[in-house]
C-alpha cells in the first residue's frame, strides 16, 4: 500500500520482536508474550506439532487400505483413527491455521496497528488452544481409547460408545472458545485500531476475509459449543434432548451440529481466500482485479455459508420442502466463491507472472479449489447427493477443499511471509521441488477417491472389494510422494530459521501493503510511527516490468 | 466509523472504553447464541409435543417463576444505578447497589434451589425412574427445563464472581468515576443473564 | 482531545432506569395475567410479544444500545439476524415432516 513513505522511519538500532527484552525474558518471555507476532509464533508451534499427528494419522489410514481386508489395523482402531485423524486435522489444524498464525501475526500489521485490541485475551486463547489440544492427545492414552464416532459425534452411537466421546467433546468445546476468541478480538481491531486514513475500502483483501471469518467464528461457534455440551450431558445424565430411546431426535442433532460445522468450513476457506488475493497481485505485478467485488464476495461467502447447512444432511430423513430449499441456497453459495475464481484469474491476465514458491502454490490452489468446489456443487444437487453420500467421493471433495484449498494457501502464506516473520530466506530451488512432490502426491491420492466414489466406495470402511484395489493402491502410494514433499518443504523451512540467508530488504517481493513497509523482522511495536495512509492497496502500474531485485539466494 | 473517533486510539498502552464494550457486546452474542441454540431445540420439540409440553408444566410452579422474574429485574436495576452513582462520584452508594445485586442473585438462587429440590423429592431429575415411565414429550420438556434453568444459574453464579470482583475494584479505586468500563461491561453481562431470564420464564412457567 | 470524553459518554439520571424497571414489573404482571386466559394459540404470540418489548427495554436503556454509537445497534441485528434465519430454515424442514 503506497502510504506516505517518509512517514515510515525504521529505526535501525531497534530490536526485532524476536530480541526484545520485556517483562520477562527466555521461555518466559514468549509464554508470557502479549506481542501478537509472538502469540502466533506460539500458534505456529501448536498447529504444525498437531498438522503432523494428523498426517501421521492419515498415513496409517492410508496404509491400512493398501490391500483389502486386515492390513496394519483392526477395524476398530481405523475408526479412532479417522475420528482422531478428524477432530486433530478440523478443530486443532484447518480451523485455527491461518487466522491463528497468520492473522494473528499480519492483521495488526496490514492495518497499522501495534497489536489486536484485546492483546491479554489473545494469549489466553492460546492456553485455550493448548488445553483443548492436550485433551485430544489424552483420549488416546486414557482407558477407552480415542472416541470412535467420527469427528461428526452422531447421536446415537456417540451416547452408546465406551470410548472417550466425553474427552474429545471437551477438547472441540474449549477450542471452540478458543477460536471464538480470536474471532471477537479481530472484530474488534478490525474496527478499532485501524490506522488513521484506513478507510474500509483502502484495507488488504486479507484483512476483509480476516473480518468475515471473525463473523463466523463468533455467530457459529456457540451453537457447536451447546450441541457438543449436551451430547456430553446426555452421556452423563440421560436427560433424553437428543437420545431417541428417550424421546430425543437424533436428526435435530445433526441440524445443530451443522449449524456451526457447515459455516466451520466457510472458517477454514475464506483466510486462505484472503492469502490468495494478497499474494496473486504481488506476483502478477497487477493491481487486484475488482477488489471490492472480492472484499465483498468474502463477507457474501459468511453470510450464504451460514443458510445452507442442511446439504449435509439429505438422506438422514429431512422433509421434501426443506432438502429443496437447502439445495437451492447450496447452489447459491458457490456464486461468490465463482466470483474470487474469476477475479483472480482476471488480475493474472497480461501480468508479468513470477513463479516464486508463493505463486506456485497460489496457483495450485486455484486449481484444486475448483476442483473441491464444482464437486461440491455436484453434491448439492438432491438426486446426487443420495447416490455420493457418505462415499470416498465426499473424502475426496473436501481434502481437495480443505488441504488443496486451505492447506495450500497456508502454504503459499508460509513462503510468502517466513521471510518477512524470521528474516531468514528458504532455499528457493528446494522450496519448489518440495511443491511439486507434494502438487503430484496430492492429486495421486485424492482423485482416486472421487472416482472410486461414483463407483461406489463406502468412506469411513478400513476393508473393501477387490474390484476397489487399484485406486486404493495409486491413492497410498500417493500419500507417501505427498509426504516426501512435506518433509522436503518442513525441512527447507525449519533449516532456513537456523541457517538461512538473513534478509535486510525489507520487501523482497515488491509488495504494496504495510507489512513490507517495515523491518524483517518487525520490531516489537510494528511501526515506529503510524502510519498515515493515502492510497488504496495493491497500486501497481500495470505491465510494469518487476522492479530489478537482488537474488537472495 | 470515520477516521476521527480513531485518532485517540494510537498508542499500544491504550484506553480504548469503546472498544472494550464492542468486544463486550460480541461476546455476549456468543452467550445470546449458546442459549439461541437450546430456544431452537425448545421449539422444535415443543412443535412436535404441544400437548405433551402444557401438561408437564403444570408441574411447574407458576408464583415461584414469577417472583425470581421480579428478583432479577429488580437487580438490572440496582446493577444500573451502581454505575450512574460511579459516575456521580458515590462510591460507597454504588458499592451498596452492587452487594443489593449481589444479594438479589443469590436470593434468585436460593428460590431456585428449592425449586429444584422440590422435583427431585417428586422423582423428577434427569434419568429418574418416574420420568422415564412418562411419555417422551414430558421427558423432553424437563429434560429442557434442568438444562436450560442449570445453564442460566451457571451464569447468574459467574455473574455473582464478577460483581464481586467489581466491588473490590471499586473499593480499591481501580473502578472509578472517570474510568468505570470495568463494572460497565459487568452490567452489560448482568444485563443479558436478565434478558435470557426473561424468555425463559413465559416459556416455561406461562405455557400450562 | 480529552480522552475522558470519548470514554465516559452517556450519564443519566436515576430517574429513567427506575421508571423501567417499574415498566418491566408491569410486563412481567401482564404476562402472567394474560396467560392465566385462553385464547388458544395466541398464548405463546402474546407471551413472546411482551417478552421481546421487555427484553428490548433492557438492551435499549438499561444496556445504553440506544445512546451507544450506532456500530452496536448494526451489530446486534446481525446476531438477532443470523439466530432468526437459523431459526426458520430449521422450520423449513420441521414444519414440511
Amino acid at each position: 500500500m503506497a502510504s506516505d513513505a517518509a512517514v515510515i522511519e525504521t529505526n535501525g538500532n531497534e530490536p526485532s520482536y524476536l530480541d526484545y527484552k520485556g517483562k520477562h525474558s527466555g521461555i518466559k518471555g514468549w509464554l508470557l508474550s502479549t506481542d501478537h507476532k509472538r502469540i502466533g509464533i506460539l500458534y505456529m508451534i501448536g498447529i504444525l506439532a498437531f498438522f503432523f499427528v494428523g498426517v501421521f494419522l492419515g498415513f496409517l489410514m492410508r496404509l491400512e487400505l493398501i490391500s483389502p481386508g486386515e492390513t496394519i489395523v483392526s477395524a476398530e482402531t481405523y475408526n479412532q483413527f479417522f475420528t482422531l485423524h478428524g477432530v486433530i486435522m478440523i478443530f486443532l489444524f484447518i480451523i485455527p491455521g491461518i487466522p491463528a498464525i497468520f492473522g494473528n501475526f499480519f492483521l495488526p500489521i496490514l492495518i497499522g496497528a501495534k497489536d489486536v485490541a484485546f492483546p491479554r485475551l489473545n494469549l489466553f486463547s492460546w492456553y485455550l488452544y493448548l488445553t483443548g489440544g492436550t485433551l485430544a492427545l489424552l483420549s488416546i492414552v486414557m482407558p477407552g481409547g480415542p472416541a470412535d464416532t467420527g469427528w461428526t459425534f452422531y447421536i446415537p452411537y456417540s451416547v452408546r460408545t465406551d470410548t472417550n466421546v466425553i474427552l474429545s467433546l471437551s477438547a472441540a468445546f474449549i477450542l471452540g472458545f478458543s477460536s471464538l476468541l480470536t474471532g471477537l478480538n479481530f472484530i474488534t481491531t478490525v474496527h478499532r485500531l485501524r490506522a488513521p486514513g484506513m478507510t474500509w475500502f483502502k484495507m488488504p483483501l486479507s484483512v476483509w476475509s480476516f473480518y468475515a471469518t471473525a463473523w463466523v467464528q463468533v455467530l457459529a461457534t456457540p451453537i457447536i459449543a451447546i450441541t457438543l455440551m449436551l451430547v456430553a450431558i446426555e452421556r452423563l445424565f440421560h436427560i433424553g434432548i437428543f437420545d431417541p430411546a428417550l424421546g430425543g431426535d437424533p436428526v435435530l442433532y445433526q441440524h445443530l451440529f451443522w449449524i456451526y460445522s457447515h459455516p466451520a468450513v466457510y472458517i477454514m476457506i475464506i483466510p486462505a481466500m484472503g492469502i490468495v488475493s494478497e499474494i496473486i497481485p504481488v506476483f502478477a505485478h497487477r493491481t487486484i482485479f475488482g477488489y471490492k467485488f472480492i472484499a465483498f464476495s468474502s463477507i457474501a461467502i459468511a453470510l450464504f455459508g451460514s443458510l445452507v447447512w442442511a446439504h449435509h444432511m439429505f438422506t438422514a430423513g429431512m422433509s421434501d420442502a426443506g432438502q429443496l430449499i437447502f439445495s437451492l441456497l447450496t447452489m447459491i453459495v458457490a456464486i461468490p466463491s465463482a466470483i474470487k475464481v474469476f477475479n483472480w484469474v482476471a488480475t493474472l491476465y497480461k501480468g508479468s507472472i513470477d513463479l516464486a514458491t508463493p505463486m506456485l502454490y497460489v496457483l495450485a490452489f486455484i486449481f484444486l479449489f475448483s476442483i473441491g468446489g464444482l464437486t461440491g456443487v455436484m453434491q448439492g444437487v438432491i438426486s446426487i447427493d443420495i447416490q455420493l453420500h457418505d462415499t470416498a467421493f465426499i473424502v475426496g471433495h473436501f481434502h481437495y477443499v480443505m488441504f488443496g484449498g486451505t492447506g495450500f494457501a497456508m502454504f503459499a502464506a508460509f513462503h510468502y511471509w517466513m521471510p518477512k516473520m524470521f528474516g531468514k530466506m528458504y532455499n528457493r530451488k528446494l522450496a519448489k521441488i518440495a511443491f511439486w512432490f507434494i502438487f503430484i502426491g496430492f492429486n495421486f491420492l485424492y482423485f482416486p477417491m472421487l472416482v472410486m466414489g461414483w463407483l461406489g466406495m463406502p468412506r469411513r470402511y478400513y476393508d473393501y472389494l477387490p474390484q476397489f484395489h487399484p485406486y486404493h493402491l495409486i491413492s497410498t502410494i500417493g500419500s507417501w510422494i505427498l509426504i516426501i514433499g512435506l518433509i522436503i518443504m518442513f525441512y527447507n523451512l525449519f533449516k532456513s530459521l537456523k541457517s538461512g540467508p538473513i534478509v535486510t530488504e525489507k520487501n523482497i517481493w515488491g509488495g504494496e501493503t504495510l507489512e513490507w513497509q517495515i523491518d524483517s523482522p518487525p520490531i516489537h511495536e510494528n511501526f515506529t510511527e503510524i502510519p498515515v495512509i493515502e492510497e488504496r492497496p495493491y497500486v501497481y502500474k500495470d505491465n510494469e516490468p518487476p522492479v530489478e531485485k537482488e537474488e537472495t539466494v | 466509523m470515520s477516521t476521527n473517533t480513531l485518532v485517540h486510539v494510537e498508542v499500544n498502552i491504550h484506553r480504548d472504553d469503546i472498544g472494550a464494550r464492542l468486544g463486550m457486546w460480541l461476546f455476549l452474542f456468543t452467550e445470546l447464541i449458546l442459549f439461541g441454540g437450546m430456544f431452537i431445540i425448545y421449539s422444535v420439540y415443543r412443535f412436535t409435543h404441544q400437548e405433551e409440553f402444557h401438561l408437564a408444566a403444570q408441574e411447574l410452579n407458576t408464583i415461584i417463576g414469577t417472583f425470581n422474574t421480579i428478583i432479577l429485574l429488580t437487580s438490572s436495576l440496582t446493577m444500573v444505578v451502581s454505575i450512574v452513582a460511579i459516575q456521580k462520584q458515590k462510591r460507597n452508594l454504588s458499592l451498596l447497589f452492587q452487594m443489593l445485586t449481589i444479594f438479589l442473585a443469590l436470593f434468585f438462587m436460593v428460590n431456585k434451589y428449592f425449586e429444584w429440590t422440590a422435583k427431585f423429592h417428586h422423582g423428577i431429575y434427569p434419568g429418574s425412574d418416574t420420568l422415564l415411565n412418562e411419555n417422551s414429550g414430558h421427558i423432553l420438556f424437563f429434560g429442557l427445563y434442568y438444562m436450560m434453568t442449570g445453564l442460566h444459574g451457571l451464569h447468574v453464579i459467574i455473574g455473582v464472581v464478577m460483581i464481586s470482583f467489581m466491588m473490590r475494584f471499586t473499593f480499591k479505586g481501580i473502578v472509578t468515576y472517570d474510568n468505570y468500563v470495568k463494572l460497565e461491561n459487568t452490567g452489560l453481562y448482568w444485563h443479558l443473564v436478565d434478558i435470557i431470564w426473561i424468555f425463559l420464564f413465559p416459556l416455561f412457567y406461562l405455557i400450562t | 482531545m480529552d480522552k475522558q470524553d470519548i470514554n465516559t459518554e452517556h450519564s443519566h439520571g436515576y430517574g429513567i432506569y427506575v421508571l423501567v424497571w417499574l415498566g418491566l414489573l408491569a410486563l412481567t404482571g401482564l404476562t402472567v395475567a394474560v396467560a392465566g386466559i385462553n385464547i388458544g394459540g395466541f398464548t405463546i404470540v402474546t407471551a413472546l410479544l411482551i417478552a421481546s418489548v421487555k427484553a428490548y427495554l433492557v438492551l435499549a436503556i438499561f444496556m445504553h444500545l440506544r445512546s451507544e454509537s450506532k456500530i452496536f445497534t448494526v451489530f446486534a441485528l446481525v446476531a438477532a439476524f443470523f439466530l432468526i434465519i437459523s431459526f426458520i430454515l430449521l422450520f423449513s424442514d420441521y414444519s414440511f415432516q
